[in-house]
């Protein structure tokens, strides 16, 4: 219940690390949520499963080298400050 | 005026003085050009004007050795033409992150609204026009529209709610002040996930909106005004009182947000109220049943620990 905002820093962290280690080949693939998966027919009806799976490839590719510095900035705060 | 920034001292204070009796009939902005009165019609052109006006009737002002002296004069050009370039800049800069201009928009509130608004937000069920009314594809300011949201009530009702559970902690002898700062945070922390969990659906269903982020903000915003009740009640009457008057502002928080996000979210034929089969406006419908749904969880979630 007493939540601060680096609790909510934290842990929108966390959830973006765990989109970003979701990998291509070996597992969205596997479980039919590639990216070659996704071209819905024509019209005005992505549906929730493909917005998800291209949320989810746009993360992917947007975030993963900010993660680095993030994650980086992250662990040093947390091995000095606890 | 400009001259505020630079004077000091008993004399200086006087000239002021006699500035402000001469300039009484005339409507001045208080304080600097930051916030504009937007109640007026045409506040720019008349505080440039102004501001031209106070300078040749401070140099002309007879008896007082401080501005006929030359130099103190040019100094105090020189320090206002230095603070307003930097203001300028700060605006400049600051304009680029937060985006004052689209703000301002929704501070644009008149105590007739407001009083409006908060009936709404208590009891909605006589309210019959929920449209929001546009101008040329912009929409109205909340001053001239009540169906507007805006961000003076939901910045209001925050802080309110915050001072209500500081006195509610404080009865209770469980008060100490960092708690207050706890509770800010906690009920920032929970905006802040409502209105992503919101953009997130919003985004996942696909829907066409021109709902805003501000706009969202705004609408989880008007919760807090059904806790303050919630609250204070509780604390005037005791625990049944909360639990009553916590309920009516549940339901009205409820029909609220379904009467307003309807005519948003839905289709033109389903916000009238057909039935209109098919899985896109089904699955419309259920996402505004569950962000009207969520708002009375909230008002309960973050208001059930103030009471004993």
């Amino acid at each position: 219940m007493a939540f601060t905002l680096y609790s909510l820093i934290q842990a929108a962290i966390l959830c973006i690390n765990a989109v970003a280690v979701l990998h291509e080949e070996r597992f969205l693939s596997k479980i039919g949520w590639g990216v070659d998966q996704s071209v819905g027919g024509f019209g005005d009806e992505p549906g929730i499963k493909v917005q998800l799976m291209n949320l989810i490839r746009s993360v992917r590719t947007v975030m993963r080298v900010p993660l680095i510095g993030v994650n980086s900035v992250c662990i040093v705060l947390l091995l000095l400050f606890g | 005026m400009d001259y505020t920034a630079a004077q000091s001292g008993f004399r200086q204070r006087k000239l002021q003085h006699n500035m402000r009796l001469r300039n009484s009939s005339v409507d001045r902005p208080d304080g600097s050009q930051l916030f504009d009165d937007t109640s007026a019609a045409v506040p720019g052109p008349e505080g440039a004007y102004r501001n031209q006006q106070a300078g040749p009737q401070a140099a002309g002002l007879p008896g007082h050795s401080f501005l006929s002296d030359p130099m103190s004069n040019l100094a105090v050009a020189y320090g206002s033409s230095l603070a307003s370039q930097g203001r300028e800049m700060v605006d400049k800069n600051l304009d680029r992150f937060i985006p004052i201009s689209k703000l301002k928009y929704y501070f644009a509130v008149d105590t007739v609204y407001v009083g409006k608004k908060l009936g709404i937000l208590v009891f909605p069920y006589m309210h019959k026009n929920w449209e929001v009314n546009y101008q040329q594809d912009i929409p109205v300011a909340p001053r001239f529209d009540v169906n507007a949201p805006d961000l003076y009530i939901p910045t209001m009702g925050f802080i309110t709610y915050i001072l209500v559970a500081g006195l509610a902690l404080g009865t209770q002898n469980r008060f100490s002040p960092e708690l207050l700062g706890v509770q800010a945070s906690s009920a920032l922390v929970w905006l802040i996930m409502e209105v992503l969990a919101v953009l997130l659906s919003l985004y996942l269903v696909t829907v066409n909106t021109d709902l805003t982020t501000i706009d969202l903000l705004a609408f989880s915003g008007y919760k807090y005004v059904g806790m303050i009740v919630g609250i204070v009640a509780g604390l005037l009457f005791g625990r049944p009182a909360y639990y009553l008057s916590l309920l009516w502002c549940c339901a009205a928080i409820f029909v609220f947000m379904i009467r307003t996000l309807r005519l948003k979210l839905l289709s033109e034929a389903a916000a009238e109220g057909k039935l209109i089969r098919g899985t896109r406006n089904q699955l419309r419908m259920y996402l505004t049943m569950s962000i009207a749904a969520a708002q009375p969880i909230f008002m309960y979630w973050l208001t059930y620990h103030l009471i004993t």
